[in-house]
């Protein structure tokens, strides 16, 4: 069966497979880096560039930043979809990407996990003074995308719910469905124990948590607050009077030397992003299946900046 | 939600340490007496492992075994096992589960997780059942027919016994590779050793990471070990290397008439 010939065509073809793999290994580049086809980088003469993250409500709000600088007479180069900020950040600092929308408590978060802000503006605040030299935090929107305590509405409506402490009226145990982290979290079941006296089952429903709620597996379910379900679903977050969960508003983070060009433009468009709004350009996305680009146009157009 | 990425935990996050730091912590970790408390304590989690190993590896057993030895007793339909052998191997268990939830939804995860690991124990018991059997010699298989012995006592006194060692090989190799797959089972929210990986890597907490993954090492290396002893077992006492003197290589002198 394995003749001679065989062995010796199977022998070359392993040693052309390793040779490839070991060339393919000697490659210098690192994955992790921003794809190389960015122009010069730092942001000279009118050039703005601007990053996003490898998500998709992130590059429409990259998108909107893009077209109202281009609108003002910027030349943008766009480097969206990057990934998270392991890999994003490095180039933000430096300066090589000039303009990012990052989000107030996660970025915060990131840069000081010791923080005990929890507030809009003492997030807000606490960020900027943790934000390295060269980087400047624009005006931050209304919009949030952060974590909530999401019930049924049908289900608030039966227990009287309005904030999170009402919770305890709920006669039946309540299971709360999120990512497998958010059982750690400080504004995670323990806070709410802890702050608002609720006894609260943690199940790590992560991917399937919206499913969960709605097929009634969980109770409350951390559903993110620029997630296009609040509009398509009939949810509802409860309130959190206490402010246990860290805020996390949309925010321009620009290099310091750009900022001041680019500062009007882009907090006339955080001025117009609420939540709501926010939400809409998702489900624009999510359910219409419309391309960044078009969504942006229209909103721009549809709230006047443009 | 944003791409969260780095959410470094409120505690603490000594992640950052040389490679011998952070084994030591995450042997700190293990043993802590924290480990045994709450609904994600290492014996419930090892429990959840445990139920969902040895309830795949008994359902592939049902359908795998008599499949095997259908094959290795009539010697037909070999190349099919196989062919589907060598494809199932080949499968993303990762990829399968979650796409098994998918399709089936939220209220029948357990289900998807189990035909998962179903499906990736398979090969190896169709294996072990059936080369336990074609690596009987026929002569063996022709003397037991020849003193009379029906086709199913063919099977059951002769082939079974001695296509025992190869079975129990077999079941090693699905049992090892079920163990070290059930880790995925913390993904989609079923527990399991998995579950300190799934929860340690958002929160950075890699003491914890590492901890996980070495309860599945350990648990791993130990079912192995006693299954080594089992397969060693196995051997019929008859086919066993004699220790000490060798067979006479005539027979002995007849009892003088």
């Amino acid at each position: 069966m394995f003749t001679a010939r065989k062995s010796r065509l199977a022998l070359a073809a392993g040693t052309a497979l390793a040779a490839a793999l070991v060339l393919a290994g000697c490659a210098s580049s690192n994955p992790l880096d921003t794809p190389s086809d960015s122009s010069s980088g730092s942001g000279d003469g009118d050039t703005i560039v601007i990053g996003s993250q490898a998500y998709y409500s992130n590059e429409i709000i990259a998108e909107i930043y893009a077209q109202a600088l281009e609108n003002a007479g910027f030349t943008v180069d766009r480097q969206f979809s990057i990934g998270q900020r392991d890999a994003y950040m490095p180039d933000v600092e430096s300066g090589a990407i000039d303009l990012f929308p990052e989000y107030t408590g996660n970025l915060l978060e990131y840069l000081d996990d010791s923080t005990t802000a929890t507030s809009p503006d003492d997030v807000y605040a606490a960020l900027q003074d943790a934000l390295p030299d060269g980087l400047t935090a624009l005006d931050y929107a209304e919009a949030s995308d952060q974590d909530t305590y999401t019930v049924l509405k049908s289900f608030a409506d039966e227990n009287g719910l309005k904030t999170i402490a009402d919770l305890s009226k709920v006669t039946t145990p309540v299971t709360i469905g999120a990512a497998p982290e958010f059982e750690q979290r400080p504004y995670g079941p323990a806070a709410a124990k802890e702050v608002y006296g609720v006894d609260l089952a943690f199940s790590a429903t992560g991917e399937t948590t919206l499913e969960s709620l709605l097929a009634g597996t969980i109770q409350v379910a951390d559903i993110y607050s620029a997630d296009p379900a609040f509009q398509t679903e009939d949810i509802v977050a409860l309130e959190d009077p206490e402010n246990i969960i860290l805020a996390s508003n949309v925010v321009p983070i620009a290099s310091s030397d750009v900022a001041d060009e680019i500062a009007d433009v882009i907090n006339a468009v955080s001025a117009k992003l609420t939540t709501e709004e926010l939400v809409s350009l998702n489900v624009q996305s999510t359910v219409d299946q419309k391309s960044a680009e078009d969504i942006a146009k229209a909103w721009l157009s549809d709230q006047g900046l443009v | 939600m944003d791409e969260g990425g780095a959410h470094p935990a409120a505690e603490d996050d000594d992640g950052e340490g040389s490679g011998m730091n952070v084994f030591v912590e995450a042997l700190a970790w293990l043993f802590s007496p924290e480990r045994l408390e709450g609904s994600y304590s290492l014996p419930v989690l090892l429990g959840q492992h445990l139920l969902f190993t040895i309830v795949s590896v008994l359902i592939a057993a049902v359908i795998a075994l008599p499949a095997g030895w259908l094959i290795g007793h009539t010697g037909r339909g070999r190349e099919v096992a196989v062919a589907i052998s060598g494809a199932a191997r080949a499968i993303p268990s990762f990829g399968l589960m979650v796409l098994l939830v998918l399709l089936l939804g939220v209220l029948r995860i357990p289900e998807a997780a189990i035909i998962t690991f179903v499906l990736l124990a398979i090969p190896s018991l169709l294996a072990g059942a059936y080369t336990g059997l074609e690596a009987i010699d026929r002569r063996v298989l022709d003397a037991a027919r020849a003193m009379g012995m029906t086709e199913w006592q063919v099977f059951t006194r002769v082939e079974l016994p001695l296509g025992l060692p190869l079975l129990v090989g077999g079941l090693r190799s699905a049992l090892l590779q079920v163990i070290a797959t059930v880790t995925i089972a913390a993904y989609v929210n079923l527990g399991g050793l998995g579950w300190p990986i799934i929860q340690g890597i958002p929160l950075r907490r890699f003491d914890q990471v590492l901890g996980g993954a070495i309860l599945v090492a350990a648990l791993a290396l130990i079912v192995d070990l006693l299954l080594a002893a089992a397969q060693h077992a196995a051997v019929p006492a008859g086919l066993r290397a004699p220790r000490t003197r060798r067979r006479r290589a005539t027979a002995p002198a007849p009892a003088s008439a």
